[in-house]
């Protein structure tokens, strides 16, 4: 398969110039897929479908009948991130991060930043994603978010953007792990002349960090992850990511709360619980608490974590940052809370509870991306240009309802990566998100996940919505090519 | 359960899990392997002989089932329930599918090479149906099982023996054991032909068929020789070395017990190990001439209603904690 007849179409191409001459970081791996013989690339793409098959590497489609699995498409070609882009990155993720935490701390004790005036306290206070019961409680070092899945996206001026920070429960990095094994399983000779930066250390700097925040100090603090079960749509990568720590999968029937702590029931009784990596939303988390027909929480688990008696991660309550109306006061978070300007930018972002920012959103819905304050997956969302007049008086009438859930971005031209489409290949839109661990420090993964929206045109990268995924190589600081 | 450090507790769930994982793997080659040797058997027989399918499904216990749902038990409806019928809790589609359904609840604790050769087996019956295995049913039977035996290997191999280890085993050795039983048990009572054919060579075949149904035949011929339904009943019940033999499932599965409670042997520390204990014990002593003076549908009866009250002990002991700490120990 030759690149000759690609054509990247005015879309800013991360392998390609706008003239059509390779970047530099790509060419290698340009001539290296070019010199396969004719229908090699075919081959290892169908052998790259079996392994995922055959490891059972799926996911659940909500919607569909009870426990359709599909495996996640992938596509054989990378996307790489060069050295100094990603030093950018890591270092705007570090900065963006270390601020939504103090943020967060903040809202749940002094409300500084509330009272300074610098974000309006209606906007917070008024946050589905506030939790009252989290005011007061400190978590150790301060931290909120201990897992983040930043979504990142380049624009045609070839600039990241930040387009939302995923605090709550961000999935996907199994994949990240994954795709890795599976391209040097099928395709090795891809990786030859390049130095591309590991990714498997990732359960392990996930384990440390959870330890670190036990709140009974001994040797071998108890470390568990909470799954909703293996009808979840993220449950492999549960599973994945207990197997690869070495700790237990445990759901919610498996636990139980006494005035002592939290506790497993196990074949020689019940044993303590120090941290719980949670992968249940904070609504499903407590029926105590929260939402009162939960069946997949621990009833009384709240009251444990406030007693101090166990860790969460990432913490309750951090939701209130993930709120895309309260995204939209990140950069101002950063200049408060760091004095600095925010080295990766966010999304210009009209506020439909704003009246002259929803008068300008209803003018221009054809235009503009919509989407709902507290939704993810892509859903509740309206992609202007690609909608019907239907679907936009539908959403206009939404958005009127209640624009407190609303917000509007620009439509953006998503980057673009050569993606095997049949027997050629095609440009189609990427983001990226890079995952962000937050203990004592802060670490991340060098890579993340490149979601790819494999329909022709779409922009919607979300896997419940039939995007696919590629490896992400991040080149070592030598620039890579030898 | 040597000394060192102490390993990672087993959740009562994951313990279930595994339990039944490995109950299904045995149950769906038990049911491969006696369809492969069923249709061996059709060949041999006399002309004359009608094909018998229907001992074979009452070798699975179900066939009030079968019967409510199939108007007769040709061959093809018998091989449609025993291997394809998902409504059929213990075909081998279901089976492999239950089997797949606890492994995936607890990837964590099995090695991904278990999980890829379940995942492998049930991707195989998948694609599968009557139509495509008609003419090559032998072939399909041995896939099956070889595909089972690969699982247990695998098993052996990757997986620490550890708790869920002897958990894996307990659940594997219980089912083997109430499936030889019900071999057994089928070929006394349904196969058995009128008096003037026992000693003849259509009786030899069908013993001969019953030992190959458990694998057993060649060892047979080593431990015994000449075929005789009173040694191939001693060998099945109370052969100590004989990996599918009764006696022989229940000392391992004894072992199991013991090893996940860390009891000494020929002690009991809870329900499931005395109801084991005893049951194997009286193995052991056991003489094939008594038990089959005093009845062997009986015994095999009484067999199969006694590891029922094991299993059911099992799930107390070990799989069922109550709700609240505070209730279960200070």
């Amino acid at each position: 398969m030759q690149f000759a007849s690609y054509d990247s179409e005015n879309f800013y191409d991360e392998m390609f110039e706008a003239d059509g001459r390779p970047r530099p970081h790509a060419k290698l791996l340009l001539e290296i897929v070019e010199s396969l013989s004719d229908g090699q690339l075919l081959r290892y793409k169908q052998a790259a479908e079996r392994m995922l098959l055959q490891m059972g590497i799926t996911f659940n489609v909500y919607g569909d009948s009870a426990g359709t699995e599909r495996i996640f498409p992938f596509d054989l070609i990378p996307r790489i991130v060069p050295a100094d882009d990603w030093d950018c990155i890591e270092r705007g993720l570090k900065q963006r991060v270390h601020a939504l935490n103090a943020f967060i701390d903040d809202i749940y004790h002094d409300q500084k930043i509330l009272k300074d005036g610098v974000i309006p306290a209606d906007v917070i206070l008024s946050a589905a994603s506030y939790r009252k019961q989290c005011q007061g409680l400190n978590p150790p070092y301060r931290v909120w978010c201990h897992v983040t899945g930043t979504d990142l996206v380049r624009n045609r001026d070839g600039k990241y953007y930040v387009l939302e920070d995923n605090l709550r429960v961000p999935s996907g990095v199994s994949y990240v792990l994954e795709n890795r094994d599976v391209m040097k399983h099928i395709f090795p000779a891809v990786f030859e002349g390049l130095s591309v930066r590991p990714v498997t250390g990732y359960p392990g700097h996930l384990l440390e960090m959870l330890e670190s925040i036990a709140p009974r100090q001994h040797d071998e603090p108890r470390v568990v992850l909470l799954t909703p079960g293996i009808y979840n749509s993220a449950y492999f990568e549960h599973s994945y990511l207990a197997q690869q720590m070495g700790v237990q999968l445990v759901e919610g029937r498996d636990l139980t709360v006494d005035g002592r702590g939290v506790f497993m029931r196990t074949t020689k009784g019940l044993e303590r619980v120090d941290v719980i990596y949670r992968r249940i939303d904070d609504d499903f988390l407590d029926p105590l608490a929260f939402r009162a027909d939960s069946l997949l929480g621990v009833p009384g688990l709240m009251a444990a974590y406030e007693a101090g008696k166990v860790a969460l991660a990432n913490a309750p309550g951090n939701g209130v940052a993930d709120d895309k109306v309260i995204y939209a006061y990140v950069p101002e978070m950063i200049r408060y809370y760091e004095g600095a300007d925010p080295i990766l930018p966010n999304v210009p972002t009209y506020l439909c509870w704003r009246d002259s920012d929803r008068a300008y959103v209803l003018e221009h819905l054809a235009e503009l991306v919509v989407k709902s304050a507290n939704e993810s997956g892509g859903y509740g969302m309206l992609v202007g240009p690609h909608s019907t007049r239907e679907q936009q008086t539908d959403f206009a009438a939404k958005i009127r309802a209640n624009p407190r859930n609303f917000i509007a971005q620009p439509t953006l031209a998503l980057s673009r990566v050569p993606t095997i489409v049949g027997d050629h290949f095609e440009g189609r839109h990427v983001d990226l998100r890079p995952y962000v661990l937050c203990g004592k420090e802060i670490y991340v993964v060098p890579g993340g996940l490149t979601r790819v929206a494999m329909k022709k045109g779409s922009l919607v990268v979300n896997s419940s919505q039939g995007g696919g995924s590629k490896d992400t190589w991040v080149l070592g600081a030598e620039g890579g090519a030898q | 359960m040597t000394g060192g450090t102490v390993s990672q507790p087993l959740l009562s769930r994951v313990a279930d899990s595994v339990y039944w994982m490995a109950r299904y793997i045995e149950r769906a080659e038990n049911v491969a392997r006696v369809i492969g040797v069923n249709q061996k058997l059709m060949l041999d027989l006399p002309s004359g002989f009608s094909d018998q399918w229907q001992p074979i499904v009452d070798t699975t216990g179900d066939r009030a089932i079968f019967l409510e749902r199939y108007p007769a038990a040709s061959r093809e409806n018998v091989l449609q329930f025993l291997a394809f019928d998902q409504d059929n809790l213990n075909s081998i589609r279901s089976c492999v599918t239950a089997a797949r359904e606890n492994a995936r609840s607890v990837r964590e604790t099995i090695s991904s090479e278990m999980w890829e050769q379940i995942n492998s087996l049930y991707l195989l019956m998948a694609g599968l149906e009557f139509r495509k295995v008609e003419e090559q049913l032998a072939q399909f039977c041995t896939q099956v099982r070889m595909a089972c035996h690969l699982f247990q290997g695998i098993t052996s191999v990757t997986l620490s023996h550890g708790e869920a280890w002897n958990f894996i085993r307990l659940g594997t050795m219980l089912e083997r054991a109430d499936k030889t039983t019900r071999i057994l048990d089928v070929k006394y009572f349904i196969l058995l032909p009128s008096v003037a054919d026992v000693g003849t060579p259509y009786d030899d075949i069908q013993w001969s068929a019953v030992l190959k149904s458990v694998s057993g035949f060649e060892m047979y011929r080593k431990r015994h020789g000449r075929i005789s339904p009173d040694r191939i009943v001693e060998f099945l019940l109370l052969d100590a070395d004989f990996p599918r033999a009764v006696r022989y499932c229940l000392g391992q599965a004894d072992q199991a017990l013991h090893n996940i409670t860390g009891a000494p042997n020929a002690t009991y520390s809870c329900a499931s190990e005395r109801r084991s204990g005893l049951l194997r014990s009286e193995l052991d002593y056991a003489q094939v001439d008594s038990i089959i003076q005093s009845g062997l549908h009986e015994f095999f009866d009484g067999l199969q209603s006694r590891m029922n009250t094991i299993d059911e002990c099992i799930r107390g002991d070990f799989f069922a904690l109550p709700v609240y700490a505070s209730a279960a120990e200070g």
